[in-house]
Parts: C-alpha cells; sequence; structure tokens
C-alpha cells in the first residue's frame, strides 16, 4: 500500500509548553487511522500541523509526496479537513456556503453541481440546504463541515472529532459514511470515543502529553489489558509513565 | 475561479445577507447630507460645486470605515473560520486582498449610493463635473486608506469593540498628523526632518487638492503606498497570529 501521509519527529511548542514532543507515524492509503488520547494531548495541534495551519517548530510532515511547508497549497489541495468545532460562516446559508468551497476548491463544469448534489443526499442535509447555518443544530453543523471536507473527493481525509455532539443514529451514520470512503483515500479521524475505533479505524494511535504511546490495530489495543476491554487498554497506556507531566502539555 | 475573487465574492455577498450593510448605508447617506446642507451650508455657499459635501468625509470615513473593516479578521479569528480559510487552498495574501477589496467595494456602494446629491447640484446650476468625478475618486482612494488600516487592526485582535476602537484611534492620527495635537508629540525630541515626514502623512492635506477635483500623482502614490504598507502588515500579523 502507497504512503499517503508520513509524520517525522513533528514538535510542536507554544513558549514554554510542548505541546507535541516528537511524533512519527505514517498513513497508507486506505487505511483509517484514530487518533486517541486525553484532553490536551496534542491530537488537535498534530492535525493543525498536518494540514498546514500550524507550522511545526520541528520535524517534518509529507502529504501525497509534499511537504507540507514548502508546498503547503498543494497540500491543502488533496487534504480535505474538518477542525475542531466544525467552524463555518454562520451567516451563509448551506447552499452557499458549499458553493463558496466548490469555489475555492476550483470545481467547475457539470462535475460542480452533480458533485455538491451528491455530497447534500450522502451527508443527508438537503432539507437544510436553503437555512442559514447559524440557525442549525450542532449535529447538522457538523454534518456541513464534513460535506465541506469531502466536496473536492479528496485523498487525504483529517476529520477532529467528526462524532462529537451527534445524536447516536448520526454518529453511526458518519461512521458508516467514513467507513464507505476509506478504501480509497487515507483517513484520519480523531475521537474520544473508544468504541469507535473498534467500529471504524483500522489503526489506532494513543498521544498523551504530546508523545506517542501507543501504534496498532484496534486488536493489538484491545490486547493490552488483560481484561480484553479497550478503555481498560487506553487507561493502562495513558495512565502510567506520562501522569507526572501530563498537566503541563495542554496547549 | 480563482482563490482570490472566490474569497472577494463570498466576503461581499455576505455584507448583503445581514442588515449590516443596510443600516450601514442609510446612516452612511443620512450623515453625509446632514453634514453637507447643515455644516456645510450647500445652499448658503451658492456654489454649484460639492465641496461641502466632500469636505466632510475624511471625518465621516473616521467612524463609519472602521465599523466596515472590524469584522473583517477579528470575526474570523474568533469563529474559528480563519482555521477553515487558512487550510483551504488559499495563500494569506489572496486571502488578506480577496476580503479588503470587498470591503472597499462596499464602500464603493455605499458611496455611489449619494449620487442624488449629484442630481441635485446640477439641477440647481451647472456644476463642473468632471471636477466631481474626480473627488469621488479620490475619496474612494481616500476609504480605501482608512480600510486598509481597519483592516490590519482587525486581525490583531479577536474583539470586534476593541479593533473599532484602535482603528478610529489610529486614522484619526493619520487626519490629524499635520496638526499640532499630534506633532507636539514628537515636537519636544524628535529631528525636523522627521516632523516633516508626519505632518506629510496626514490625510487631510492630501485630501485637501482631491476635494477639488485635483487628482495629484503625489497624492495617488500616497495613498497606494499606504494601501500597501498596511496590507502587508496585516499578512504578516495573520501569519503569526492565525492560531493564537
Amino acid at each position: 500500500m502507497p504512503v499517503t501521509i508520513k509524520v517525522k519527529s513533528l514538535k510542536k511548542s507554544f513558549g514554554p509548553i510542548h505541546a507535541v514532543r516528537g511524533v512519527s507515524f505514517d498513513v497508507n492509503h486506505g487505511e483509517v487511522l484514530g487518533f486517541l488520547g486525553p484532553n490536551g494531548a496534542g491530537k488537535s495541534t498534530t492535525m493543525k500541523m498536518i494540514t498546514g495551519f500550524l507550522e511545526p517548530t520541528s520535524g517534518t510532515v509529507e502529504v501525497n509526496g509534499y511537504d507540507v511547508l514548502e508546498n503547503p497549497i498543494a497540500v491543502k489541495r488533496s487534504v480535505g479537513y474538518l477542525p475542531e468545532g466544525a467552524p463555518a460562516y454562520g451567516e451563509m446559508t448551506v447552499r452557499s456556503f458549499l458553493n463558496f468551497i466548490a469555489d475555492i476548491r476550483q470545481l467547475t463544469g457539470s462535475t460542480r453541481q452533480k458533485r455538491i448534489d451528491e455530497v447534500v443526499d450522502i451527508i443527508n442535509i438537503k432539507h437544510v440546504i436553503d437555512q442559514s447555518i447559524e440557525t442549525l443544530s450542532k449535529g447538522f453543523k457538523r454534518r456541513v463541515g464534513i460535506a465541506q471536507a469531502i466536496l473536492h473527493d479528496p485523498s487525504v481525509l483529517i476529520l477532529d472529532e467528526p462524532t462529537d455532539g451527534l445524536d447516536p443514529n448520526q454518529k453511526h451514520e458518519v461512521r458508516n459514511l467514513i467507513k464507505e470512503m476509506s478504501e480509497d483515500k487515507a483517513i484520519i479521524i480523531s475521537t474520544h470515543i473508544l468504541e469507535e475505533v473498534g467500529a471504524v479505524c483500522s489503526r489506532a494511535i494513543i498521544i498523551a502529553s504530546g508523545e506517542l504511546l501507543f501504534d496498532g490495530t484496534p486488536t493489538e489495543l484491545i490486547k493490552k489489558s488483560d481484561r480484553s476491554d479497550i478503555d481498560h487498554a487506553f487507561r493502562i497506556i495513558t495512565t502510567s509513565e506520562t501522569n507526572e507531566n501530563r498537566e503541563t502539555a495542554a496547549p | 475561479m480563482s482563490p482570490l475573487y472566490s474569497i472577494y465574492k463570498r466576503e461581499f455577498t455576505s455584507y448583503f445577507v445581514t442588515p449590516v450593510a443596510y443600516v450601514f448605508i442609510v446612516i452612511f447617506l443620512f450623515l453625509t447630507g446632514i453634514f453637507a446642507f447643515y455644516i456645510g451650508a450647500f445652499f448658503e455657499t451658492n456654489q454649484a460645486d460639492l465641496e461641502p459635501f466632500f469636505r466632510f468625509h475624511p471625518w465621516l470615513y473616521l467612524f463609519l470605515i472602521p465599523a466596515i473593516s472590524m469584522r473583517l479578521w477579528s470575526d474570523e479569528r474568533k469563529s474559528g473560520t480563519i482555521e477553515l480559510l487558512m487550510t483551504l487552498p488559499v495563500s494569506i495574501t489572496d486571502a488578506v486582498i480577496g476580503k479588503y477589496l470587498a470591503a472597499w467595494s462596499f464602500t464603493a456602494v455605499a458611496l455611489a449610493l449619494t449620487f442624488p446629491m449629484w442630481i441635485t447640484v446640477n439641477y440647481l446650476g451647472s456644476p463642473d463635473n468632471t471636477v466631481i468625478l474626480a473627488s469621488y475618486i479620490g475619496s474612494l482612494i481616500m476609504a480605501g486608506g482608512f480600510l486598509a488600516i481597519g483592516s490590519c487592526i482587525s486581525a490583531v485582535t479577536k474583539s470586534q469593540v476593541i479593533a473599532f476602537v484602535i482603528s478610529v484611534v489610529i486614522c484619526f492620527m493619520f487626519i490629524l498628523s499635520g496638526f499640532p495635537m499630534v506633532l507636539d508629540i514628537f515636537q519636544s525630541w524628535a529631528p525636523q526632518a522627521v516632523l516633516d515626514a508626519i505632518a506629510s502623512f496626514s490625510f487631510l492635506t492630501h485630501f485637501t487638492s482631491i476635494k477639488k477635483g485635483v487628482i495629484d500623482i503625489r497624492d495617488v502614490i500616497y495613498f497606494s503606498a499606504l494601501i500597501i504598507f498596511w496590507l502587508y502588515v496585516n499578512v504578516v500579523i495573520i501569519e503569526a497570529k492565525k492560531a493564537s
């Protein structure tokens, strides 16, 4: 499988605070990588560096062979990104917002409207399409954020807490969607919900205090616990050696 | 469609989906009228020109332009959409220029809607319409100067109110930099050359010939340099502070 995302000894400091301390991993085409970790562990910061929003203090990120610092626009073209909290222009309607994304992603001609209709259909936001985004519920806002991220059918998809704030049915839909898309993409999702890892991810990474503590399949993660319990495994990994510097890691 | 134009289009239409645009335009038209007729004594001067109308533009812009520019970047930072914008395939320079041009076009719309003034003066007498046209262009260029300052300042803070207040203060200094209240600050310690340089920054000085209908190339260069400088600083600030 070709490697799509290459992260090498990535570090990020905000003044004296070390948010990410030398994280390395690869993501292959066809993989869904689950990003786990306590709050303030450096998950979002790592994602922000991969998408080119934050500049790493040191280390490199390569997406489809492009270095994110040397060729940020090429990286941003091939990445679809749902930032934490799914920010969107509240005063716009869903339709005009997606049209704006289509403009800026340079979708043109007949494929453009077809793709917008397709995404609206997949994400199930047809009946709110002429509503302004600020009037939508949290779940719909999140869906609009996902729609925006997949609109240009990117080869790399990075979703920061895609199921946060969704009800159980919506969570189920989003997970199915991620699984369906995973075949021809490299996907990274971050989540607090450990059952999600087993449900959608082909690989899991645990980050705590900015350090990578585990990298393996969900099955291997469960094996870390003598009780075959993923929550227990997570606790074992994240509360052992790094307890003393956890508090200093939050940006 | 180029990324710059996409940003421009989004920003420009966003003015008109909220009441902000309409409130702004109505107040702008109302105030330009009040100033021209009452304080500028448009009728009493008995002259067929729009000098009493253009004379007060710097003072109107002082408060109205920061009201347009304050949300340009502070709102993006506060609502987190800056993260979305900066991870789309668009350079910071394109984003800054696109948003700036949208705000400037909006100002142009407001300014163009003062056309009843022009009709009035043509109805009452026979003014030199080239002078009026030149004054309009000059006024728009000056508005661009105010906007560039406001856009840059709005990148510094997440609070629109703070952006507004700081922009007004800086614009005020630029309007009055040829006058004692600004020059006195520098008088005691700065050499004469610096004082002259500061005095030459005054918007009022540069607008004096413009409002008489003379577009001096030096004034145009002054405002262009000012706009480029503040937009450049704007880009630098966004680069440094986008994530904080």
